[in-house]
């Protein structure tokens, strides 16, 4: 078989695994918080019974063009974090489309999302999907500068701006992980993945009992469907960037699926423990910590 | 005394309470350009409600209401006394996450409308408006005698009797108040409703939209909003 079919193919299998992994990851997350709450939780299929109740709501009313563009923008922000992403290093079928340089596209892919987002639900008109847009804008932009100067710092160390080397650099042993060669760009990131995936301490902007859950606040059936779904597969592909860059990439599904969890994991366990910021308090947090510990690693390395 | 009678007389006339906020008026924008704004024909749509038929075949129709049955979400508005056993019913004690039942902040995304109590006319007005802006397989939950007989309000000025001559409801929980096992109890009877087909009452509203639209104009005096608002 031509070998673009093939990979085509092996993409698209990709791309219905890590979905069903991140709504499985997303069950395992609300499982262990209403665990921690001294509650039994969903049942561990629910995130897939709320995706097909969602896509099959009858009604869809629109507030304009952009308003079904917005989460159509969200699903292929996160659609192109996973293409360019690859997923099982010495594979050639399950590295996706990554090349050269995709680390710069990665990261503009993370906010590409975001801003389609906020097109969109600034079209549906409620005032609150406007806070949570502003809330949610100002806070990741806060999130994205220690994850930049951390990648700025790897890409440094490796020389490289490719995910694939960065990968390969790391083989032959866990010692030669980025989490051991350069721990402290590994803390400014590991500390701004707490916001990437959006999870208690810093999960205001979208969080169901502030400002009604902010953005989507006009989003229902289908295009929460959409957004469900993206959140899904964006939760997995961040965790596998983190996985790549930090944690010595995977050779297997299996690995895989252990390491994601286990960053995954990470901001649950500071999402159970720690209660909600205010998001002044988490941009400046951010901008305090893991700022100056992003910039550390910048100087260490130059 | 004297005081007393400088007091202006209020004129016998009755008068309408207009909002300012929904007065038709001339805007100038940004860059010196002047609009007419009008706020109840721009920012609410006023089309009828519209039948949605279930979809045609009954294998896939079945598979949509069983996981339309799992996955209740329930729109975060408490009406009466009753809403205080919401919170039990969320909480390790009866933890109702377990039959697929979440609370939401938003009409948009909510499917299952819980009528805690007693409904007072104002909070009736607040009923209908979010009931409306539920999409369409949407179900109501009455909880306590309040909803079905008005209870001990029976004879109050100011709360309704019957929900159903307002918006359809599907299921009833009685007592005074119900614990929230009952509660769970008619969770479970809804469900039953939404498996066999039984709860199709968002249809049933758009059908009958002229009978509940004149009940709810009889007893709500300012109606100052579109007849019908998404």
């Amino acid at each position: 078989m031509d070998f673009e079919l093939k990979r085509l193919g092996f993409t698209l299998l990709g791309l219905l695994i890590v979905l069903n992994w991140g709504l499985l990851m997303g069950a395992a997350m609300r499982k262990i918080g209403a665990r921690v709450g001294k509650r039994y939780g969903i049942p561990w299929f629910q995130p897939w019974i709320n995706l097909v109740k969602n896509y099959a709501i009858r009604t869809s009313l629109s507030h304009g063009i952009m308003f079904y563009l917005g989460p159509v923008f969200r699903l292929s922000g996160g659609i192109g974090l996973f293409l360019f992403m690859p997923m099982i290093i010495g594979s050639q079928l399950w590295l996706n489309y990554s090349f050269q340089g995709d680390l710069v596209l990665i990261m503009y892919f993370q906010f590409f999302g975001m801003l389609g987002m906020a097109l969109g639900a600034g079209e549906g008109g409620h005032p609150y999907s406007a806070i949570g847009i502003s809330r949610g804008l100002s806070q990741f932009t806060t999130i994205e500068l220690p994850l930049t100067l951390a990648i700025i710092s790897i890409a440094i160390q490796y020389d490289t701006l490719s995910i694939i080397e960065i990968v390969q650099a790391q083989q032959g042993g866990f010692m030669n992980w980025t989490v051991f060669t350069n721990p402290v760009a590994t803390i400014a990131a590991m500390l701004s993945l707490l916001g990437v995936l959006s999870h208690s301490p810093f999960n205001l902007v979208i969080a169901p009992n502030e400002n009604p859950i902010g953005p989507p606040t006009e989003y229902h059936g289908s295009f929460l469907g959409v957004l469900q779904t993206n959140r899904a597969i964006l939760h997995v592909v961040e965790a596998a960037l983190f996985m790549n860059l930090f944690f010595g990439g995977a050779t297997n599904w299996f690995e895989f699926f252990a390491k994601t969890f286990l960053i995954y994991f990470w901001s649950v366990f500071v999402g159970v423990v720690f209660p909600r910021f205010r998001i002044e308090q988490s941009v400046s947090w951010f901008l305090k910590v893991p700022l100056v510990i992003g910039v550390l690693a910048v100087i260490l390395y130059m | 005394m004297s005081e007393e009678k400088n007091i202006e007389q209020p004129s016998k006339q009755a008068k309408t309470f207009e909002n300012p906020y929904y007065a038709k008026r001339e805007v100038t924008g940004p860059d010196g350009q002047k609009f007419i704004v009008d706020p109840m024909k721009d920012y609410f749509s006023d089309e009828c409600p519209t039948v949605h038929e279930p979809n045609s075949i009954p294998v896939v129709e079945k598979f949509l209401n069983w996981a339309r049955a799992e996955s209740l979400w329930v729109l975060g508005f408490g009406t009466g006394c009753g809403s205080i056993e919401i919170g039990p019913l969320l909480t390790p004690r009866f933890d109702a996450f377990r039959y697929g039942v979440m609370p939401r902040p938003t009409p948009r995304q909510s499917n299952v409308f819980i009528i805690s109590g007693y409904l007072a006319v104002k909070t009736l007005k607040r009923v209908i408006r979010s009931y409306e802006q539920m999409p369409n397989p949407k179900y109501v939950l009455a909880l306590g005698s309040c909803t079905i007989n008005g209870g001990m309000y029976y004879d109050s000025y100011n709360t309704i009797n019957r929900l159903d001559q307002y918006i359809p409801v599907d299921a009833y929980v009685a007592g005074c108040m119900p614990r929230p096992e009952a509660l769970l109890a008619g969770f479970n009877k809804l469900k039953e409703l939404i498996k066999a087909g039984k709860a199709e009452n968002a249809n049933e509203y758009a059908k009958n939209f002229d009978w509940y639209k004149a009940n709810q104009k009889k007893i709500i005096k300012d109606w100052n909003m579109p007849d019908y608002n998404w």
